[in-house]
C-alpha cells in the first residue's frame, strides 16, 4: 500500500530536536518531576468531559429508577419528615428560631445530602471507571468533580420543594439572601474536597468504600442537620464544633433562607478555613496519587 | 516533516508485584505507614506511598527506551507478549507514568488502546459517541459535527436512540471504531485495534488507518498482525524483554522478530503457574511440537508425516466450558490457517468441547496431516478460551517449527517451491477423451 515516490526519512535525515513548526500543543513526560499541582488550565479546556461525565451519572442514575429524578426530592422529604414527626412526639425542638421545624430541617438537609450524595458518588468514581482510566488518559479530577456537579443539580431540583415550603408557611426571605450562593458554594468545596480525599484513597485502598456510609452517618450528627447549634451546641463549644466545616455551610445556609440572627463570623471563619485547607490537601494529594492510579487501581 | 513529534529519553518503568501492589488492604497499609513515617518522614511523600520494607519483586517492563518519530512517520512496534509495547504505548498516551526517563509529544494526542473506550451499556448510541469521544479528548462542537459521518461509518443509523446494551458485539465495536476513526489528532497511538472485527471491518480498518497515514499524521502502532506492520508502517522496532533490540524496514523488524521465535526446541513450558500467560480461570502450561505419534518434542518436521500441536493447560475454575485452537503463520507473518477444537471444525468430535472442565491439567492435540504445509518456518499461535467466547489466552507465535522437504513430494519436480504458502497434495485425475471429441468441458 505504501507506494514508493512517497518521501521516506532516513535516519541521516532525521532532525535532532524538538522544532515548532506548527503551534502546536507540547505534552512532557518527566518522571524526574513526577508532581505537580493542579493544572487548571487543563481543567478548563476538558469542561466539556466535565459535562459530558456529569450527564452520563445523572441518566445511568434515573433512568431505570421508578421514580427517577423525584428520587432526589424524596429522600430529604422523607428524612424531615421523620425527624417531624420525631421530635412532634417527643414535644421538644431542637430549634431556635420562629421558623416551623419542618423548613428548618429541611435547610439542613439540603446541604447535608448534597454532601452525602457527593460523596457516596465520589469514592467509588475512579474505581468504576477504572476500565477508562487504564485506557486513555484524561484529567482524572473530572471523575470526582462530576460526581459533585450531578450532586448539585439534585440539589437544585430538591430545592424546588424548599421554595414550595417557604411559600406555605409564608416565610419571605430576608436580605441574607444574597449569601444563599455563597453558602451552597462552601458546601460545593467541602463535598470536593472530601470527594477528592476519598475516591483517590478508595482507589488505593478499596476498604475506604465501607467506610463511608458509617463516615456519613456520623455526620449527619455531628453537623447541625436536623437541630440549630445555637438550641443544643453550648456556646464554649461551638468554635470546636465548626472545625466540621459542614456546620459553616449548612448554618450559613439556613440563615441565609430564613433570617433570623446571624452565626457569629467566628465559626464561619473557621469552616471556611477548614474547607480550604481541606481542599487544597486534597487536590495535592489526588494529584500525587494521580501518576500511581492506573498501576495500582 | 521535518520536525519531531515523538522524542522519548531513555524511558524506563517498573511494576511491583508483591504486597500492597493492587490491592493493599488499608489496615495493613496503615500501620506500615505508621511505622515507615515514624522511620523515615516524608519519605511516603516522595513517591513510597504505603510501600515500605516488605519485600517486593520488581518488574522492568521498560528499560531505558529511546527513539524519535518525526512528523509524518509512521512506525510500528513489533515484540511478543510481554516485550513492553503496550506499557510503552500507555507511557506515551499518558495512562501510566514512567519510573524513569522522559517524553516530549508535539501535537494533539489521541489514543486507542480499545475500542469503545468509556462506552456505557444503559446509554443509547447517540449518547455514547458524544460521551467517547469526549474522553478521547474531541470537544463537544467536534463531535457535533462528525456526528452523522460517524453514524454513517458504523451503519447503526437506525439504532442510535436505542441503548448500547442491546447492541450485537459487532455494532459495538463498529460504533466505536466510527467514533475512534474520526478523532483527528496529530499523533495517533494505536495499540491492537486492527484485530478486532469481522475481515470486512479489518479491512476498513486498514484503509482508515491509511488514510490518516495519507493526511500526512504521526502514527505509532503496536500490532500482532504482522502484514499490516510491513503495508502501513515506514519504520519499525522491535521490543524484547523492554528494550529496542532492533529498528529498520518493517520487513527487516518482521523477519528479525520471527528469527528470534526458536523453533529448535519445539516445547515451550510455564513451568511457574504465577507467570503462565492465561487468566486467574486457565493457564497455559505448555505448547509442544510433536511428530510420529511420538513423546519426543521437534522444532524440525518430515513434510510427508502428521504434526501434531499439543497444548496443555490448566483449568483452574470448576465447570468451566474451555475450548483450544491454534493459528498458524508463516515466515513473513501471512496467516495460514485458525482453527479450533470445535465440532464444525473438526474431522472427529472432541468430546471435551463446550463440556464444563473439572479443575486440573488438559491436554489439547491437533494433529494437521502431512503433505500439507509448504518446506519453511511456521509460527504457533496457541489460543484458549470459554465457550463461547473470544480468545482468553493467545501467545501469538510463541513457538515455530521447521518443515523439511524429504524428497516425498518432489521426485518429479527439483526446481524451488518457495513461495506457496502450503503445498497440498490434492486429486488430481486425467482421462483421455479420443481424437474426434469436442473440446469443452464436461457436463456435470
Amino acid at each position: 500500500m505504501r507506494s514508493q515516490a512517497e518521501p521516506t526519512i532516513h535516519p541521516a535525515d532525521r532532525p535532532t530536536s524538538i522544532g515548532a513548526s506548527r503551534s502546536a500543543a507540547r505534552t512532557v513526560i518527566d518522571a524526574a518531576q513526577p508532581w505537580r499541582f493542579v493544572d487548571f488550565g487543563e481543567l478548563w479546556r476538558s469542561r466539556d468531559l466535565l459535562w459530558m461525565l456529569t450527564a452520563r451519572d445523572l441518566k445511568v442514575r434515573y433512568r431505570q429508577a421508578v421514580v427517577g429524578a423525584a428520587w432526589a426530592v424524596l429522600q430529604p422529604v422523607l428524612t424531615m419528615v421523620i425527624f417531624g414527626v420525631l421530635f412532634g412526639l417527643l414535644g421538644r425542638k431542637p430549634a431556635a428560631g420562629d421558623a416551623p421545624y419542618l423548613v428548618t430541617a429541611y435547610c439542613g438537609l439540603l446541604p447535608w445530602h448534597l454532601l452525602a450524595t457527593s460523596l457516596s458518588q465520589a469514592t467509588a468514581s475512579l474505581v468504576n471507571d477504572r476500565h477508562v482510566i487504564t485506557r486513555v488518559y484524561f484529567p482524572r479530577m473530572l471523575l470526582p468533580m462530576a460526581s459533585v456537579v450531578a450532586a448539585l443539580v439534585d440539589f437544585g431540583i430538591a430545592a424546588v420543594v424548599l421554595a414550595g415550603l417557604m411559600a406555605w408557611f409564608g416565610i419571605a426571605p430576608t436580605l441574607a439572601l444574597v449569601t444563599l450562593p455563597g453558602f451552597v458554594l462552601l458546601a460545593v468545596l467541602v463535598a470536593l474536597g472530601a470527594g477528592l480525599w476519598l475516591s483517590a484513597l478508595n482507589a488505593l485502598y478499596r476498604d475506604i468504600g465501607y467506610t463511608v456510609p458509617f463516615l456519613l452517618q456520623v455526620g449527619f450528627f455531628v453537623s447541625p442537620v436536623v437541630y440549630e447549634t445555637a438550641a443544643l451546641v453550648p456556646e464554649r463549644w461551638r468554635l470546636v464544633y465548626s472545625l466540621n466545616p459542614m456546620v459553616g455551610a449548612i448554618e450559613g445556609f439556613r440563615w441565609a433562607l430564613l433570617g433570623g440572627p446571624a452565626p457569629p463570623m467566628a465559626m464561619l471563619g473557621v469552616s471556611m478555613a477548614v474547607a480550604a485547607a481541606f481542599l487544597l490537601g486534597g487536590m495535592a494529594f489526588f494529584r500525587r496519587v494521580e501518576h500511581v492510579i492506573a498501576d495500582r487501581i | 516533516m521535518s520536525d519531531l513529534a515523538i522524542r522519548v529519553q531513555n524511558v524506563s518503568k517498573r511494576f511491583r508485584l508483591g504486597t500492597g501492589a493492587s490491592y493493599g488492604r488499608f489496615s495493613e497499609t496503615l500501620q506500615d505507614w505508621a511505622v515507615g513515617l515514624f522511620r523515615r518522614p516524608w519519605a511516603w511523600w516522595r513517591g513510597q506511598t504505603g510501600e515500605t520494607a516488605k519485600p517486593t519483586r520488581d518488574v522492568w517492563a521498560l528499560r531505558d527506551v529511546s527513539f524519535d518519530v518525526a512528523q509524518g512517520e509512521v512506525v510500528g512496534i513489533v515484540g511478543r507478549n510481554g516485550a513492553g509495547k503496550s506499557t510503552l504505548l500507555k507511557v506515551l498516551s499518558r495512562v501510566i507514568h514512567p519510573t524513569r526517563g522522559r517524553v516530549e509529544l508535539v501535537g494533539r494526542v489521541g489514543s486507542l488502546l480499545e475500542v469503545g473506550t468509556g462506552f456505557h451499556p444503559e446509554l443509547t448510541g447517540r449518547e455514547n459517541v458524544f460521551l467517547s469521544g469526549a474522553i478521547l479528548g474531541m470537544s463537544r462542537r467536534e463531535i457535533r459535527r462528525k456526528f452523522d459521518e460517524i453514524a454513517a461509518f458504523a451503519q447503526i443509523e437506525p439504532f442510535l436512540d436505542t441503548p448500547v446494551k442491546r447492541y450485537s458485539n459487532g455494532m459495538v465495536v463498529r460504533l466505536g471504531f466510527a467514533v475512534a476513526a474520526h478523532l483527528e489528532p496529530e499523533i495517533l497511538l494505536v495499540d491492537e485495534v486492527l484485530s478486532v472485527g469481522d475481515v470486512a471491518f479489518q479491512k476498513k480498518c486498514i484503509g482508515k488507518m491509511d488514510e490518516v497515514r495519507r493526511q500526512g499524521r504521526t502514527v505509532l502502532i503496536v500490532s500482532h498482525n504482522l502484514p499490516s506492520i510491513v503495508n502501513l508502517c515506514g519504520r519499525a522496532m522491535l521490543l524484547d524483554a523492554g528494550k529496542i533490540v532492533f529498528e529498520g524496514s518493517p520487513a527487516d523488524v518482521v523477519r528479525q522478530y520471527l528469527a528470534t521465535v526458536r523453533s529448535a526446541a519445539g516445547e515451550i513450558t510455564w513451568p511457574d503457574l504465577d507467570r503462565a500467560p492465561g487468566d486467574p480461570g486457565v493457564k497455559l502450561c505448555s505448547v509442544r511440537i510433536l511428530q510420529d505419534d511420538g513423546r519426543q518434542p521437534t522444532g524440525d518436521v518430515d513434510i510427508a508425516k502428521d504434526v501434531l500441536i499439543e497444548i496443555t493447560y490448566r483449568n483452574l475454575v470448576e465447570g468451566t466450558p474451555l475450548y483450544a485452537g491454534i493459528w498458524l503463520k508463516d515466515q513473513l507473518g501471512t496467516f495460514v490457517l485458525s482453527s479450533h477444537n470445535a465440532r464444525s471444525q473438526n474431522l472427529t468430535p472432541d468430546p471435551w468441547y463446550g463440556r464444563p472442565y473439572p479443575r486440573g491439567v488438559f491436554r489439547t492435540v491437533c494433529r494437521i496431516p502431512g503433505n500439507f504445509l509448504n518446506e519453511g518456518r511456521y509460527h504457533v499461535t496457541p489460543l484458549l478460551g470459554r465457550v463461547p467466547q473470544p480468545a482468553l489466552v493467545l501467545e501469538e507465535s510463541t513457538i515455530a517449527f521447521d518443515v523439511h522437504d524429504t524428497g516425498a513430494m518432489r521426485e518429479e519436480y527439483t526446481g524451488s517451491w518457495a513461495g506457496p504458502v502450503i503445498r497440498p497434495r490434492l486429486a488430481w485425475c486425467t482421462e483421455p477423451l479420443g481424437e474426434g471429441a469436442e473440446a469443452r468441458p464436461a457436463k456435470e
